[in-house]
């Protein structure tokens, strides 16, 4: 069953919630005697169907963050880019922040919209082996809201994961809204199947920012997810002028790197503060390409090389070799 | 004035450190959950899911129902007693939790929102759905302010523009909106909040404070208006 069927109430709490028939908005939907018999818990035959679509993807990484504002949807882009300069690999980009999907702008993407084919819905091409996802995409105008309670959001990653036609991928980056809420529980359960190779978490130096952070690293070792590590973001900024370094954000608390030493966790890498970063997103462009040198650019593409280095030596937990 | 929080960020509840108000209990009496005041005078009440986690590191793994039933008792089981106003603080998006605070909140009056934007096109993008979720819902738009509007060197004081400038603005024209006006970028204030220290016995001179308080002052003249 859905998990919010079409003749559910409005206050569905979703066919696979403990509550499912159980719940005061449950009376008088037809399906209630159903649900709270346990029969729609099932598991989700969708978990199978997509772990069987995703068999031609090699590698799958989550972006995670406690925090907002941290640079998710800048990393997940730009390390989309960084694999996808080597012509030989294809990439594929999901970005799964229904409410806020910010990855079709960054991307330079705007206004693109998704096709139907036989085999599904066809991504949208950046460049020929980097092929995007978004809620974004089926939105008419940048208006639009996306007013959805959870399992409507839920119905909607189940789409993503198991009606996009990929085709042959060496890398699926998923992009994530802050948080550990429905978003990322769906995208767990429906990847039980196929398997996940483990999720880049994103910080800034700052306590307000690693406390929330913390909470997403529990996330993970509870969904049983590995850390591939953690990036520090928007870590010091060099004055164009005096060329002295600030630190806007503070690491009151140690930053990442005492965060990391007390979890056990790698730190992948520090990215400083540049004005050029949230120039090129907002142009939809590349910062790698437009400021290669920088010292922000060097930054990520050390990153990016270990998330190579960690993907060639670790399968995902369902691959038998 | 006294004035209540109710942080409904449930899986970042970020309100009680920047409040220094570390890790009291919250305790019931007969009116209800008393809410955690932050001064001896009682003039700030808070009240946060932080306070209800055993360990701060502790998350919050809650699907969308969980965490409508939880903000509709934050609204409703909270005795905050008289206060002049009710801040609501609230997680970025359209979903469960901004649902769930304005039904609740519908049998009392929402006098409206402030919308807070940082300059860059990536995120003014979002805050024109945040805005059309506002007209959508009836709940009108007290004016957008634009945080982290330029970062002052405290070096040679050139003014940098770290996350681009002037969309807050743009933003506002383009919807039809009040511009409450621009908060720098300031690792004082970033630290002072960190540290559990009052910004404004800190710095009194501050620029920074100065910004926030003319935006205050804006927002309260329209909610006696």
């Amino acid at each position: 069953m859905a998990d919010v069927p079409n003749d559910a109430p409005e206050h569905c709490p979703g066919t696979s919630s403990d509550q499912a028939g159980k719940s005061s908005a449950c009376q008088g939907c037809p399906n209630q005697n159903i649900c709270a018999s346990g029969a729609a818990k099932a598991p989700d035959p969708a978990i199978e169907e997509i772990r069987q679509k995703l068999t031609s993807v090699k590698h799958k990484i989550l972006v995670l963050s406690g925090k907002g504002g941290v640079g998710k949807s800048t990393f997940s882009a730009h390390l989309s880019h960084a694999l996808a300069s080597d012509d030989s690999k294809e990439i594929a980009l999901l970005d799964v922040d229904i409410c806020g999907p910010s990855i079709p702008k960054i991307m330079g993407l705007e206004g693109e919209q998704v096709h139907q084919s036989g085999s599904g819905w066809s991504p949208v091409y950046v460049e020929d082996n980097l092929a995007v996802m978004s809620i974004g995409f089926l939105l008419s105008s940048p208006d639009d809201a996306v007013i959805w309670r959870g399992p409507k959001k839920n119905g909607m990653i189940k789409q993503f994961l198991r009606d996009v036609d990929w085709g042959e991928v060496d890398y699926l980056i998923v992009d994530t809204p802050p948080g550990t809420s429905d978003e990322h529980l769906s995208i767990v359960q429906y990847l039980s199947g196929a398997g996940i190779d483990g999720a880049v978490i994103i910080t800034t130096p700052q306590e307000v920012s690693l406390q929330d952070v913390r909470k997403e690293i529990r996330f993970c070792k509870k969904v049983k997810i590995p850390v591939i590590g953690v990036i520090e973001n928007m870590s010091g900024f060099v004055c164009p002028k005096c060329k002295n370094t600030s630190q806007i954000f503070p690491p009151t608390t140690g930053g990442a790197q005492r965060m990391c030493e007390e979890l056990n966790l790698p730190l992948l890498g520090r990215v400083p503060l540049d004005p050029r970063i949230g120039r090129s997103c907002d142009e939809g462009r590349s910062f790698l390409t437009e400021v290669p040198d920088s010292p922000a650019a060097v930054a990520y593409q050390n990153i990016v090389q270990k998330i190579r280095d960690y993907s060639s030596s670790h399968s995902t937990p369902d691959d038998p070799c | 004035c006294a004035v209540g929080i109710l942080d409904v960020d449930l899986c970042g509840p970020s309100i009680p450190r920047m409040l220094s108000v570390g890790k009291p209990e919250v305790h019931q009496c007969d009116a209800g959950w008393v809410p955690v005041y932050a001064d001896p005078q009682q003039k700030l009440a808070i009240m946060s899911i932080g306070f209800l986690l055993e360990d701060s590191d502790e998350a919050v793994i809650w699907r969308g129902p969980k965490k409508t039933a939880l903000i509709g008792q934050f609204v409703s089981d909270v005795a905050w007693g008289e206060l002049d106003i009710l801040l609501v603080d609230t997680p970025p998006g359209t979903s469960d939790e901004h649902l769930a605070v304005l039904e609740n909140l519908r049998k009392h009056r929402v006098d409206g929102a402030v919308l807070v934007t940082t300059p860059q096109a990536v995120s003014t993008g979002d805050v024109r759905r945040e805005i059309t979720f506002c007209k959508k819902t009836a709940v009108k738009i007290l004016g957008i302010v634009e945080n982290m509007s330029g970062f002052v060197c405290p070096h040679c004081s050139e003014c940098s523009n770290v996350f681009s400038k002037g969309g807050g603005e743009e933003l506002a024209k383009l919807t039809g909106s009040v511009f409450l006006g621009s908060v720098p970028l300031d690792p004082l204030l970033t630290a002072t909040l960190e540290e559990g220290r009052d910004f404004l016995q800190a710095f009194p001179e501050s620029s920074t404070y100065t910004a926030i308080s003319q935006i205050v002052n804006t927002v309260l003249s329209s909610l006696d208006a």
